[in-house]
């Protein structure tokens, strides 16, 4: 498969890791990933609160130079926040063809024209359903027997837009997780939001929110997070829920393509384990553990 | 603002044409029946001076001011739990942003951390054309409360020592600046 991506600014910026292990993943899938050239940022929260035209001018602007490249292509979103404003652009114009002609009006500034074509998917989606799990489990190299995960999606990769899972209970994870032969921790705030930028804003609420996520994975090794801000926001604020949670809470936070790719055997500067705010020592000698018996 | 158990509707002021005017399909509060599913849903709803479900009540009634002056949009994270939950179907979520938007055109104390959020955010996409993780915060930190950064001190050191995050010159050395586009919105805002 040959994919356009859209990495976004956290993947440019405190994500590294993030989109230097998904591309990792999806070639060792056999897939191609080109990123789209000069994209700029999707508005995050923040455009649609400025201006009704800017929330929707700027995911365009990304489209419009998506299409200019290959209007059939999929275009891959690996932050949910940046899925969300893409497809919500491309809903809205299907509904409303006057917004996409004052969407343009704008864009001729830029020389550019968005036809409203661009299909964006979440790399969750991709990872979930382009690949078959046997796909998955012949990469494997290292497996991660032993290793108990909690799959953790977050808001905005099923909620508003999910077509591919179910935006109350998803289940797109456990199968890949299984196919790297981990064991899967469910819990009951999978799909629940990370407090996002109201950790920014209004502290104690967000903190209260990350408190809650990691209470749900108490008795795992690991999250697995599939979304920038997620994962940030489970790292950064641990310790800070921890007193909310009056224990010590001590989880390592990877990106899913970072488990696939330990699990692929991929090197370290692909996975750039090193960058991650609360250690994954205990991940890796958990798995060490595993080794020899693995091994056998 | 905490809301008092009952009001007097005859003795506050009162703008009924309030959920008709905010943008999107804001009109379609008036479908709520107050089942109370989005404060039952809502991961933020108890650090909340009014719960989303007074809220839409608030907005149904044209209670401008309590609605606009009180903190519950601010802390709506956007995920959208309360809208898709929704029996009504209103996009409640969607209509918060706009609540956003009336907010900040005022002006008003409630808006003013997060307003300074989004104002930043806002800066450094025109400026630059992609977000600049410590420019952001040092900008959001200046427009809003300073003495907030001292919350983020330990994890910005953190970010720094990872390699998560960089300092950089405010200086657009790749040409992406957003400016041209953004004018062009504001004007295209501004005819409409």
């Amino acid at each position: 498969m040959r994919y356009l991506f859209y990495p976004g600014c956290s993947l440019d910026g405190s994500a590294l890791e993030y989109k230097r292990s998904m591309t990792a993943v999806l070639e060792a899938l056999g897939s191609e990933v080109a990123e789209i050239p000069e994209w700029t940022c999707c508005g995050a929260s923040a455009a649609s609160v400025v201006s009704d035209l800017l929330g929707h001018v700027l995911p365009a602007r990304n489209l419009a130079l998506a299409e200019q490249i290959d209007e059939d292509m999929t275009i891959i979103a690996a932050c949910s926040a940046c899925y969300a404003n893409f497809r919500r652009t491309g809903q809205a114009v299907q509904a409303d063809p006057a917004l996409l002609e004052r969407i343009n009006r704008a864009l001729e500034v830029e020389d550019l024209t968005y036809r409203g074509k661009a299909q964006v998917r979440h790399l969750m989606d991709v990872l979930a359903n382009d690949f078959s799990t046997e796909e998955i489990e012949a990469r494997v190299e290292r497996p991660l027997t032993g290793l108990v995960v909690a799959p953790y999606y977050g808001c905005q990769t099923v909620r508003p837009f999910s077509p591919y899972d179910d935006d109350q209970a998803p289940t797109s994870m456990p199968p890949i997780l299984e196919a790297l032969s981990a064991t899967v921790h469910r819990h009951n705030r999978e799909a629940s939001c990370c407090g996002t930028s109201v950790l920014m804003t209004k502290q104690e609420a967000g903190v209260s929110m990350v408190a809650e996520v990691l209470d749900g994975c108490d008795g795992a090794d690991c999250l697995a997070a599939i979304c920038p801000m997620c994962q940030l926001n489970m790292e950064g604020y641990q310790d800070r829920a921890s007193k909310v949670l009056g224990r010590q809470v001590n989880l390592p936070v990877l990106f899913l393509p970072q488990l696939m790719g330990l699990a692929f055997g991929l090197s370290d500067d692909v996975l750039m384990l090193e960058r991650h705010m609360v250690p994954v020592t205990p991940v890796l000698s958990r798995l060490q553990q595993a080794a020899p018996a693995a091994a056998g | 603002m905490a809301a008092p158990e009952v009001m007097d509707l005859t003795k506050v002021g009162r703008d009924p044409t309030f959920s008709d005017r905010l943008g999107g399909d804001g009109k379609l509060v008036h479908r709520c029946i107050q089942c109370g599913t989005c404060t039952a849903s809502c991961p933020a709803s108890a650090a909340m001076d009014i719960s989303p479900r007074q809220m839409w009540r608030m907005v149904q009634l044209g209670l401008v001011d309590e609605v606009l002056e009180s903190t519950t949009m601010w802390l709506c994270s956007l995920c959208y739990q309360c809208q898709v939950r929704c029996p009504r179907g209103i996009p409640l979520t969607e209509t918060i942003t706009y609540l956003k938007q009336t907010a900040m055109k005022e002006g008003l104390v409630s808006s003013r951390q997060s307003g300074a959020f989004y104002r930043a955010f806002a800066d450094v996409m025109r400026r630059y054309g992609r977000n600049r993780e410590m420019e952001f915060m040092v900008r959001y930190f200046m427009k809003g409360n300073p003495l907030t950064a001292f919350k983020f001190v330990r994890m910005g050191t953190v970010m720094m020592m990872r390699g998560k995050v960089h300092l950089e010159l405010p200086v657009d050395r790749e040409g992406r600046s957003l400016e041209k586009l953004f004018r062009r919105v504001a004007e295209l805002e501004a005819e409409a």
